[in-house]
């Protein structure tokens, strides 16, 4: 603001963005919620033409369209830590206090690491390659959130 | 063969951490005005500026549709006006697309964001994830672009201090660029010595948070020197979005960026692009990003982004003169500020930062978390 600026007759209206809304997961994202939950199972789709098992499961394959809506497979509750960072900034969408691990998590049998929570472990101590478990949470959200976090497991 | 489209005026605010007592129209404006002058069009039927193409999210607005509620600074009223809501440089794409079909002459572009608005940055970029899979675990921009640092800096020679480099030389570049008047200078001791903020990336690192808007005039071969006497050529662009999941990316990988330059270089008839620019504005949002972008770009050698800021590659390829993003401009706005500020080099407009004799140049832009989708365009003047 130019230091002459003349504030006078000058007002701010706080707002606030707010909207509940309803979203549809899709056949296949709902079986992958619905199967997470009552389950404790975390379900992948496998593309035979592209040889890979992807997760979160989708119902088509980006690379060759083909789709993979019948195509599910069951990958492990275990994985490794193939990359993370360490969320430092509070704010209010994120999950938990400040400082946290988002790790990215791949899964037993999973071609595609998924971005998960590492708790149980301090920050500094996080390496890549170790092996992690899912903690699976006590109240359902129907979200990812139904594996609550990972935790650093024997390999 | 397609009609060649160039650009013909600029402008631009200055990029500042909050202008509260600015209206999104009024910053518009203010890009507008100068625009008009420059030129000397109009928004005439016959002659005048046959399309608006405003660049606006949303989100940062908090309304639907904002472009709704400036069709008057648009030039909008009973006119044909389209809207970009992707990062802006896509709208150098359309105005040249609409140019080239045939259907307009000349062309209006005016972006603008004011990332003050909101409470946070972070909270809007939280927003592009989906509500199952990436949202409840607190994903944003920043903490996608925390990973792939940390996946860059294990797949390079890059360092924290080099990193440090790249910052305080952001500031110095800012101190030339007189839209940046507030931008911090940072001796690389005191980036060092920052906290993080999503490690590896560290408070300093980060672009700062700032408001303004940017504009450019678009028209065909004959109307562009008619109207100005050094049209910038729009010789090539390419884009490419890699996939939405991290996870189903090579963090490290620049995929996307790769294929956007071959693209933009092919159709600009470039076949060894290093060495090829007189000057090179990237969009740096955060410091990892200007190294690992000019890997992408073929203009540094791949896993050496450190070896090159060592060496003083930033200074001798003439890269972000402007201060490039880390010296503050929207996210929204990133590649669109940086193809006016190639624009300002070679129309010679670039005051205490211009570059002597630049004919060609690069712009680049990015969006979506850690590098989704990248835009690369090649300018030059006759």
């Amino acid at each position: 603001m130019p230091s002459d600026f003349d504030t006078s007759d000058c007002y701010t209206i706080p707002g606030k963005l707010a909207l509940p809304y309803t979203y549809f997961a899709g056949r296949v994202g709902s079986r992958f919620i619905t199967t997470l939950r009552d389950r404790h199972k975390i379900m992948g789709v496998r593309c035979d033409h592209c040889d890979m098992v992807l997760v979160p499961p989708r119902q088509t394959c980006e690379r060759c369209l083909r789709d993979l809506s019948d195509q599910w497979c069951e990958v492990g509750t275990r994985g490794q830590v193939e990359n993370y960072t360490v969320v430092r900034y509070p704010d209010r969408h994120q999950p938990r206090p400040v400082p946290f691990v988002l790790a990215m998590i791949r899964l037993e049998g999973a071609d595609t690491p998924i971005v998960h929570l590492l708790e149980e472990i301090a920050p500094e101590q996080v390496v890549i390659g170790m092996a992690v478990e899912a903690v699976f949470a006590e109240t359902t959200t129907a979200t990812i959130r139904d594996i609550d976090h990972f935790k650093p497991c024997d390999s | 063969m397609a009609r060649r489209v160039g650009i013909c005026a600029v402008a631009q605010t200055t990029y500042q951490r909050d202008k509260w007592h600015e209206r999104f129209q009024g910053m518009a404006l203010e890009v507008l005005e100068p625009l008009l002058e420059k030129t000397g069009l109009d928004f005439s039927e016959e002659r005048g500026i046959g399309m608006s193409i405003s660049v606006s999210d949303d989100v940062f607005d908090a309304r639907t549709i904002s472009d709704n509620a400036m069709t008057d600074v648009l030039g909008a009223h009973m006119r044909c006006e389209e809207k970009v809501a992707q990062e802006g440089i896509q709208a150098l794409y359309y105005g040249l697309a609409a140019i080239q079909s045939g259907h307009v002459d000349v062309v209006l572009v005016l972006g603008h964001c004011k990332e003050s608005q909101g409470q946070s940055r972070n909270m809007v970029t939280h927003l592009a994830f989906d509500p199952f899979y990436t949202r409840p675990v607190g994903l944003d921009f920043t903490a996608a672009a925390g990973m792939q640092a940390q996946a860059y800096a294990a797949a390079s020679d890059v360092t924290d201090d080099h990193l440090a480099e790249v910052v305080a030389r952001a500031g110095r570049m800012a101190r030339m660029n007189p839209a940046t008047p507030e931008t911090a200078v940072f001796s690389p001791e005191e980036v060092l010595a920052s906290p993080m903020l999503a490690d590896p990336i560290r408070a300093h690192h980060a672009y700062p948070v700032s408001d303004g808007a940017v504009g450019l005039i678009l028209a065909a071969e004959d109307r562009a020197r008619d109207i100005c006497t050094h049209p910038v050529w729009i010789t090539g662009v390419g884009n490419c979005m890699d996939s939405f999941f991290l996870g189903d990316r090579d963090l490290a990988s620049n995929f996307a960026l790769k294929k956007a330059a071959a693209r933009a270089y092919r159709r600009a008839g470039i076949d060894t692009p290093r060495d090829t620019f007189d000057v090179i504005e990237i969009s740096d949002q955060f410091a990892y990003q200007q190294p690992m972008w000019m890997e992408g770009l073929g203009l540094v050698e791949e896993g050496r982004g450190g070896a090159w800021i060592a060496g003083g590659g930033p200074d001798a390829m003439k890269v972000n003169r402007s201060g490039g993003m880390l010296a503050g401009n929207p996210l929204l706005l990133g590649g669109l500020v940086r193809a006016a500020e190639v624009s300002l080099q070679l129309m010679g407009q670039a005051g205490d930062r211009q570059v002597a004799d630049a004919r060609r140049g690069l712009a680049h832009g990015v969006m979506g978390p850690a590098g989704q989708f990248h835009s690369v365009a090649i300018l030059e003047r006759d």
